[in-house]
């Protein structure tokens, strides 16, 4: 939702970053007030995740220029376990597997490392598998879950649902949510946006990098944008992406490269 | 990142101190004297001297193994001491009678013997250099007919038990160091369950070396009659000095008809420092017999010290129905080497062995797991499960397997799996998204990594191994 009084979360000025000496930003520009959802669309390769990562702080990627605020404080400054703690939470497009550690272990070492930095109470074993067993329902999630290894033979869908427990369970300011919807059928997307409404409050913010429209039908964008060639190059509202969706991404880039001559 | 992957391996060990005790020390070099004056300062009886002698001149006829994959400079036999006692101040027959500086070293290590015995329930049959100091719970053992004692006082009260079973595992011409072992072994440990008797506790056994340049040649002997179950844990520290140790030991188990033996260890010799200077150089031949049907043989090892380890824990499966179970941990780090598996020798129908092996690889050093599934001819039946999981921190480090399988019965069962993997930035990045420090991440993909070796464990020891790699991995990712 847009409320013009909102608090900024997020200030992005002209970012640019590199990979192995590739420049994959090209000086990105994004604002982003609490209780608002952005949608960033644009082909592969466009920097989408990129953009994504080096948000959330991941050491591949050399930040070269531009600033970036998160609720008031240089974000490129914190390392990316403060970052989490801050606030800011990356949903994975892959989630990385780990063998043999338990999926609930690392959840609730995730959640009382980050309770413990905001000074909140941290839970026994015990209490922490009442409370995520909570947290579980709301994305239909079986308890079997929190026996298994960390993401370990997981389908697509169950990583993805497993992703977005982790949001429910971190509770961030800001959630960038990587290509949530890929390798998702139609239910498990159903499941998935469903939640990802609910824990959407006014006070937090929500940015989906997603290749395609259908999950913005499940989670309303206030704003979408373009992304291509590590620049946004356009930005409207939930029918920029239905109009993407009719007629490619080729007449954003004309139009942006006829603006731009 | 890989900066701080080095830091976390980097952490100085923690055990390395010297005890001040007065040592009796035979002087250097090995020769049919020596192996002489060894049988005469622990007035041994002949048919033992015998066993030394010949043991001492089938060693000379054999080389050094040259197999493994390890490197090390040439070892000089004749430049190590082959004996070395604490010099008695009194015969001690309680603890309160002990060398209070060797009671102290057992507080530095975090192991207050007396606590330790009595909180635990654990007896501990205390190892100084080579020989025993001082047994506990040695009585109430004994009401239910178990022996356990120093492998001297076993020679000395029961004889015709030492005779019977000593080289029946491991001969005296099985190998380079087990012919050395056997020519001039000091003292160790001794172990008999009666028929049908559970062990009550489990039973410890704490090795350390002392003395400087002084070659341990440890010998144990565990026997497990028809239905008797026993659990053995042999734990290991050594104080931080430069020159390289050799340390040969030779295990041998026996399980008879429907008997079970479980053997945990947990190793963390000095592994030489950063540069590789100094260590244990640990040759070590374990192996058990499962005599009998329907016996069983657990190996649990964890593997952490020492500047070079040479170790098969062994099961031959000669009863029909007999298990052979092997878990493994082998952390190497800086600049150690680890050679270790193990050999599944099926000869009984029906015989099942499970291999579980984990390598952990840091710094500049080199990890192989090496392993033998030999299914003989009349073995119908027989099955074998194998897993061979390595994980490499950091890219200057090594990891290898060396399986081998030799299969001579059709009905047999053989499967291996392997995998390898690395405590890489993606991984480490995923955990520092939610928060968690590397070093946490760390620790906690390492103890997943091992967990399903750990649960083998007895409690207490899991504890402490657990301990043991985080401290051994602190500072090495980043």
């Amino acid at each position: 939702m847009i409320k013009d009084n909102a608090p900024e979360l997020l200030d992005v000025q002209g970012l640019t970053a590199t990979v192995d000496s590739r420049e994959i930003l090209r000086g990105i520009d994004l604002n982003v007030r609490a209780g608002e959802v952005h949608a960033i669309m644009g082909p592969n390769g466009s920097g989408k995740s990129t953009f994504a990562k080096v948000l959330a702080g991941h050491p591949a990627y050399q930040v070269t220029g531009g600033m970036v605020r998160f609720d008031g404080a240089d974000l490129l400054e914190l390392s990316p376990e403060d970052r989490a703690r801050g606030g800011v939470f990356l949903g994975f497009q892959y989630p990385v597997e780990v063998p043999g550690v338990t999926n609930g272990g690392f959840l609730r070492l995730a959640y009382n490392t980050v309770q413990a930095a905001r000074g909140k109470e941290e839970l026994d074993p015990l209490e922490f598998d009442d409370f995520i067993r909570e947290k579980m329902q709301l994305l239909e999630m079986d308890p079997d879950f929190l026996e298994r290894s960390l993401n370990a033979g997981f389908s697509g869908g169950e990583k993805k649902r497993n992703e977005i427990l982790q949001m429910a369970l971190l509770e961030p300011r800001l959630s960038i949510l990587d290509e949530t919807d890929s390798g998702l059928d139609i239910d498990a997307l159903r499941i998935v946006a469903n939640g990802v409404n609910q824990l959407h409050t006014s006070d937090d913010a929500i940015v989906l990098v997603t290749h395609y429209q259908r999950l913005l039908n499940y989670i309303e964008p206030d704003y979408v944008h373009v992304m291509e060639n590590g620049r946004i190059i356009k930005t409207g509202d939930k029918r920029l992406a239905l109009e993407l969706e009719d007629r490619g991404y080729d007449w954003v880039a004309q139009e942006y490269r006829e603006r731009a001559a | 990142m890989s900066a701080v992957i080095q830091n976390l391996v980097n952490q100085p060990y923690k055990h390395g101190f010297h005890t001040d005790i007065e040592a009796d020390v035979v002087p250097k070099g090995l020769s049919e004297d020596v192996v002489r004056v060894i049988s005469a300062k622990k007035n041994e009886p002949e048919w033992l001297l015998e066993f030394r002698l010949k043991a001492f001149r089938h060693w000379q006829t054999m080389t050094e193994p040259k197999w493994p994959n390890v490197k090390y400079p040439k070892i000089d036999f004749q430049d190590i001491s082959y004996y070395s006692a604490p010099k008695p101040k009194a015969t001690k027959k309680s603890m309160d009678e002990v060398d209070p500086e060797l009671l102290r070293t057992f507080e530095k290590l975090g192991v207050p013997m007396h606590e330790r015995a009595a909180l635990a329930g654990v007896a501990v049959d205390v190892v100084f250099d080579s020989v025993s100091v001082t047994t506990t719970y040695k009585e109430k053992l004994a009401e239910v007919g178990i022996i356990f004692c120093s492998f001297s006082e076993a020679v000395r009260d029961h004889p015709e038990l030492v005779k019977k079973y000593l080289g029946s595992v491991v001969p005296h011409t099985d190998n380079f160091y087990a012919a050395l072992n056997s020519a001039v072994f000091s003292d160790g440990s001794f172990c008999y369950i009666p028929k049908g008797v559970k062990c009550p506790m489990d039973l410890s056994t704490y090795f350390r070396i002392n003395t400087e340049e002084t070659g341990q040649f440890e010998r144990t002997l565990i026997v497990a009659e028809e239905g008797a179950q026993v659990s053995y844990l042999e734990g290991c520290t050594a104080p931080q000095f430069d020159t390289n140790q050799l340390h040969a030991a030779v295990v041998e188990l026996i399980a008879l008809d429907n008997a079970e033996i479980k053997y945990s260890t947990v190793q963390n010799w000095y592994a030489g420092d950063e540069e590789g200077k100094g260590g244990i150089y640990n040759f070590v031949t374990k192996r058990g017999l499962c005599k009998g049907v329907n016996s069983k043989i657990s190996w649990t090892q964890v593997e952490t010290g020492s500047a070079i380890t040479w170790k098969y824990p062994s099961c031959v499966l000669l009863g029909d129905n007999s298990v052979g179970e092997f878990y493994s941990v082998a952390l190497t780090n800086h600049h150690q080497q680890a050679d270790t598996g193990t050999k599944m020798v099926h000869v009984g129908k029906n015989t099942r062995s499970r291999i579980i092996s984990k390598g952990i690889s840091a710094g500049l050093s080199n990890n192989s797991y090496r392993g033998l599934v030999k299914i003989g001819a009349r073995a119908d039946g027989a099955r074998n499960y194998s897993q061979c999981d390595s994980m490499l921190i950091g890219d200057r480090c090594g990891a290898h397997t060396f399986p081998y399988l030799q299969v001579a019965n059709k009905s047999a069962t053989v499967e291996h799996e392997a995998s390898t993997s690395k405590i890489g930035e993606e991984q480490l990045f995923y955990f520092s998204s939610r928060g968690i420090e590397t070093e946490e991440a760390v620790s906690m993909i390492i103890n997943g990594f091992v967990r399903d070796v750990f649960i083998h464990l007895p409690m207490e020891f899991a504890v402490e191994a657990t301990k043991l790699l985080g401290l051994k991995l602190e500072g090495s990712v980043g």
